[in-house]
């Protein structure tokens, strides 16, 4: 059945894990052995050939995938039997087998996954070897990065859920690993830490929603259950049930994994990682997972329409609130990290419209350009010297050429400049937030709202970093010279494709959307609600119109302020003193978790008696819910005992009587049986009184 | 007269009749018997059954106690002396034989009640004016002969038997 | 008057007496000699019934128990005299062959 490429599908993980094994194992082992660590070239050489390996596969398989029938684009391939037969009872009484196999399976949409994930992967990596150049780590960080490729593949492509959280957990220890990879700074362990743990936060709710399929549905093979939802439940739920709570937990797992209110603040935190680290996790491939993952369930979320309120709702707040705090951040990578919040707010908001397309399309546009705009800011970083402050830069157009053009043309794309990528991905959030039935006006009027904005904060950026004075010391601005080719290289590929990539996917009144049509046999099991009217091609031009004049005036104004006045911006600072500062201490959400969660003895918790809140958990852990069970096992122990008593006393001794009443009847007998004949005799006489008085009692 | 005889050899009768069963020694508890016996032989007499009478003397005192006294002899008195006379059980006996007498002495006053005494015409009737030993001889010959002579053969068997089961060797 | 009553009535008691010996005494020899006492006993109550009934019946059959009587303490001594040199003992206690 399968022919040429797609036997090979499951080695898409494979080469990245190999690559992580051979740097690894052979660099820890020469460590050990010689002190001394592997040829740089040779690090390179493995990391960057695997991941290419794999992306050849994955152009393979999608090639193949396109000859096929649009119906029949569905392959699964099961590598080995992880779990098996595992029986557990489900909620509708039956008993289910637990079958978990390590396997792989290829649809449209993962097609879509690992072509963005190794494709862009890939031009990481070898950004990565001119940006790593000068660390002694080289072959740790290759190692790591091809842990997470491993580990994100394994995600996309995983055919059940919980091979899905395998790969969920592992791209968050790689993100750990990575974030952390300055061992040095205490900053950036503090940041690995907080993100792993904030993660972790939402993986528990993963967790519950997943074991809620299992015992709703059976089973937790993707197909398996979409196709069961789709069955049990014709139409959406009229009230919370259980595929609401299903869809309510797997997205507040996701708003872990792809930094949404409220467990979003370990990504500004995790840009303290390497910037390749930052453009490759957490900003094309791991922080879209959760996306990824609402959108495969999506035949869940179109029947739980409260959920998709909440997910919509949550989405556009989140992309709100980031767009806010990304205006008056200084640190480039600051700006760059609540820009990709925001963004994944669009994308939530996209799903939580029900147009699952739209959002999977943002996330392929996003990734190309958001990496393209890491990976110059990466640039821009290395060239000054490691540093980061924008209040520092400035004038670096004529210093870095090729980064500024190629990043010029990723802030048009992510603004919404028409032609561009991001135009059209963004634009048919927009439409859809307005035009669909799940849609809200409100959704629509703040994601706006929020494209304004993020044109303002990336032409600030840009203004402030390649345009304008020149605000470095002078012996740094004598350093300052481009990137070597093997990081410009990658950029200008990406360039490329945040021009173009978006023409994938037209708008209706420009021709048709081959990216949505390409998808449509993955939501086959989605619940599709019956479109009232139909909304004519001029609102759509409409509304498209309205979104780029609001992007327009943010560039205008990103203009005003930052090139053209460049003093207006404090006067006006002055004005809105208070306001500015709240926003530009991120709404002091930081410190209200610390105050709540992680704090130090404070307030409220001086009450319990405790340090902070998990300290407070495992007292109540240890007392109460040890107390109990430690008093369910005394109960026991106690009624074993009375049942021990009872059966000593009360059944043994209704044993012994039964040996007693026959023993009791037999010493009447046993009394003969002793030979004396003395006995007999007596009996007989017994027996002839017994006769007479028979005679008597008769009467004679 | 009758009434006196018959009260005084009943009294003999039971009184050693009591001291047998009670006595210690086997060889008192034989004389004793002897004495049970000829009270009985009396007893015979007085119920005009002469030649019983003297059977019973004959045969029962001079040859069967006589007997018991030479086995007696033959045991070890010594060593039974030493030993308790009266078993564990002997108030239930006691008990039992009250019960037994009293219920048996129950029956036979209500029995005799309806009996009719001195009826003739049943069985062999007795002749006045004839020796007491000339009827039963006459009967014991002639009507039960087959009886006697399987008796004889009796004391014939008996008497092979006793004299092989007293054998040191057989 | 001496009715026949009598005569059964100390039948009866000599024959409890026989009884009570049966079942009380230790040494066999005493048990045998009340079994003797329980046959004179028979006897009595035999000779009562012949003479008040006029019918010598009661007279033969006394004669044959009497007979009986005499072969059987024959062979019974005979028997014992064989178990006391077997058992060295004519205590009934300790002869308890027939246990079981």
């Amino acid at each position: 059945m399968f022919d040429s490429m797609l036997q090979y599908l499951w080695l898409i993980p494979i080469f990245p894990l190999l690559g992580f094994l051979i740097n690894g194992g052979f660099g820890l082992w020469m460590v050990r052995q010689s002190g001394r660590r592997p040829a740089k070239p040779f690090v390179a050489t493995v990391a960057c050939g695997s991941v290419f390996l794999s992306f050849l596969v994955s152009v393979g398989c999608f090639l193949e995938l396109l000859k096929m029938n649009a119906s029949q684009r569905l392959i699964e391939q099961t590598v080995f039997t992880w779990i098996s037969g595992l029986a557990i009872q489900t909620s509708s009484g039956e008993l289910a087998n637990l079958n978990i196999n390590w396997g792989v399976q290829l649809d449209p949409l993962s097609a879509v996954m690992i072509l963005v994930v190794t494709g862009i992967g890939f031009l990481i990596h070898v950004y990565s070897i001119g940006y790593m150049s000068e660390e002694d780590g080289f072959y740790r960080f290759f190692a790591y990065l091809n842990l997470f490729m491993f580990m994100m593949l394994t995600l996309v492509l995983a055919d059940n859920f919980l091979m899905m959280f395998v790969g969920w957990e592992g791209v968050g220890l790689c993100s750990y690993l990575l974030i952390g990879y300055y061992t040095e700074k205490r900053s950036a362990g503090d940041a690995a830490k907080k993100a792993f743990v904030v993660n972790r936060v939402g993986d528990f709710a993963f967790i519950l929603g997943m074991m809620l399929i299992f015992t709703s549905f059976g089973s937790l093979d993707l197909t398996e259950v979409m196709e069961k939802v789709a069955w049990m439940f014709p139409t959406p739920e009229s009230s919370w049930g259980v595929l609401s709570w299903i869809a309510l937990l797997l997205f507040v797992g996701a708003t872990g994994k792809s930094a949404q209110v409220p467990l979003y603040v370990w990504l500004p935190d995790a840009m303290e990682g390497p910037t390749p680290v930052s453009a490759l996790i957490h900003a094309a491939t791991m922080v879209t997972a959760g996306v990824y993952m609402v959108a495969r369930s999506s035949a869940i979320y179109s029947r739980a329409p409260e959920v998709l309120l909440i997910v919509a709702a949550v989405g556009i707040f989140t992309a709100l609130m980031a767009g806010s705090i990304a205006l008056f951040q200084q640190d480039i990578k600051r700006v760059l990290a609540y820009s990709t919040v925001s963004q994944l707010g669009y994308m939530f908001a996209a799903l939580g419209v029900g147009a699952v397309a739209a959002g999977v399309f943002h996330l392929m546009t996003h990734a190309f350009f958001k990496a393209l705009l890491f990976l110059g800011s990466g640039s821009v970083i290395m060239a000054l010297h490691h540093e980061q402050d924008m209040r520092n830069m400035g004038g670096l157009r004529t210093y870095l050429p090729i980064t500024c053009s190629t990043m010029w043309i990723a802030t048009f794309a992510i603004a919404g400049v028409p032609g561009l990528s991001g135009f059209f991905s963004k634009d048919e959030i927009l439409w859809r937030s307005f035009s669909n039935p799940n849609g809200h006006m409100l959704i629509w009027f703040v994601g706006i709202i929020v494209a304004g904005m993020t044109a303002f904060y990336m032409m600030r950026m840009m203004f402030l970093t390649f345009h304008g004075k020149e605000r470095m010391s002078k012996e740094v601005a004598h350093h300052v010279s481009e990137s070597p080719w093997v990081m410009t290289f990658p950029l200008i590929l990406l360039a490329i494709g945040s021009a173009f990539v978006g023409y994938l996917g037209l708008p209706a009144w420009l021709g048709s959307n081959r990216f949505e049509h390409f998808l449509e046999p993955v939501f086959r099991t989605t619940y599709h609600p019956p479109i009232e009217g139909h909304h004519g091609h001029e609102i759509e031009i409409l509304i498209t119109v309205i979104s780029v004049s609001l992007a327009g005036i943010g560039i205008y104004l990103a203009y005003y302020f930052f090139l053209k006045n460049t003093d207006k911006p404090a006067l006006l600072l002055e004005k809105f003193r208070g306001i500015h500062t709240v926003i530009s201490n991120k709404y002091y959400v930081d410190e209200a978790y610390d105050l709540l969660f992680v704090g130090e003895g404070k307030g409220v918790w001086r009450l319990f008696g405790v340090k902070n809140w998990g300290r407070f958990l495992s007292a109540f852990d240890s007392n109460v819910i040890d107390g109990a069970v430690n008093g369910s096992a005394t109960i026991t122990r106690i009624s074993a005992w009375i049942s021990g008593q009872a059966d000593i006393h009360i059944v043994d001794r209704l044993v012994n009587l039964i040996a007693e009443i026959a023993q009791l009847l037999s010493s009447v007998f046993r009394w003969l049986h002793t030979g004396l004949f003395q006995r007999f005799a007596l009996a007989f006489v017994v027996g002839l009184i017994c006769i007479i008085s028979l005679y008597l009692y008769l009467g004679v | 007269m009758d009434v006196f005889f018959f009260y005084t050899l009943a009294a003999i009768l039971v009184v050693f009749a009591v001291l047998t069963v009670t006595a210690a020694n086997p060889v008192r508890s034989a004389v004793y018997l002897v004495s049970a016996l000829v009270a009985v032989a009396g007893l015979f007499v007085l119920l005009k059954a002469e030649f019983l009478g003297a059977v019973q003397i004959l045969v029962y005192v001079g040859g069967i106690m006589v007997l018991f006294l030479f086995v007696i002899m033959l045991v070890n008195v010594r060593e039974v002396e030493r030993q308790r006379k009266v078993g564990p059980q002997w108030k239930t006996a006691l008990i039992l034989g009250v019960v037994l007498s009293a219920e048996l002495i129950f029956f036979i006053v209500q029995g005799t009640a309806s009996l009719d005494t001195k009826l003739a015409g049943q069985g062999i009737v007795v002749q006045d004016h004839t020796q007491n030993t000339e009827s039963v001889g006459r009967v014991l010959y002639q009507t039960y002969l087959l009886p006697f002579e399987i008796a004889s053969v009796l004391l014939l068997v008996a008497i092979v038997g006793a004299v092989v089961l007293a054998k040191k060797e057989l | 008057m001496i009715t026949i009553t009598h005569y059964l009535i100390l039948s009866t008691l000599v024959f409890s007496i026989g009884v009570v010996g049966v079942l009380t005494r230790r040494n066999i020899i005493i048990i045998f000699m009340s079994i003797e006492l329980m046959l004179n006993a028979v006897n009595i109550n035999l000779i009562a019934f012949s003479s008040y009934f006029q019918n010598l019946n009661g007279q033969v059959f006394a004669i044959f128990v009497i007979t009986v009587a005499a072969a059987e303490a024959a062979v019974g001594l005979g028997i014992l005299i064989s178990l006391f040199r077997n058992k060295e003992t004519v205590n009934v206690d300790q002869i308890d062959l027939m246990r079981g």
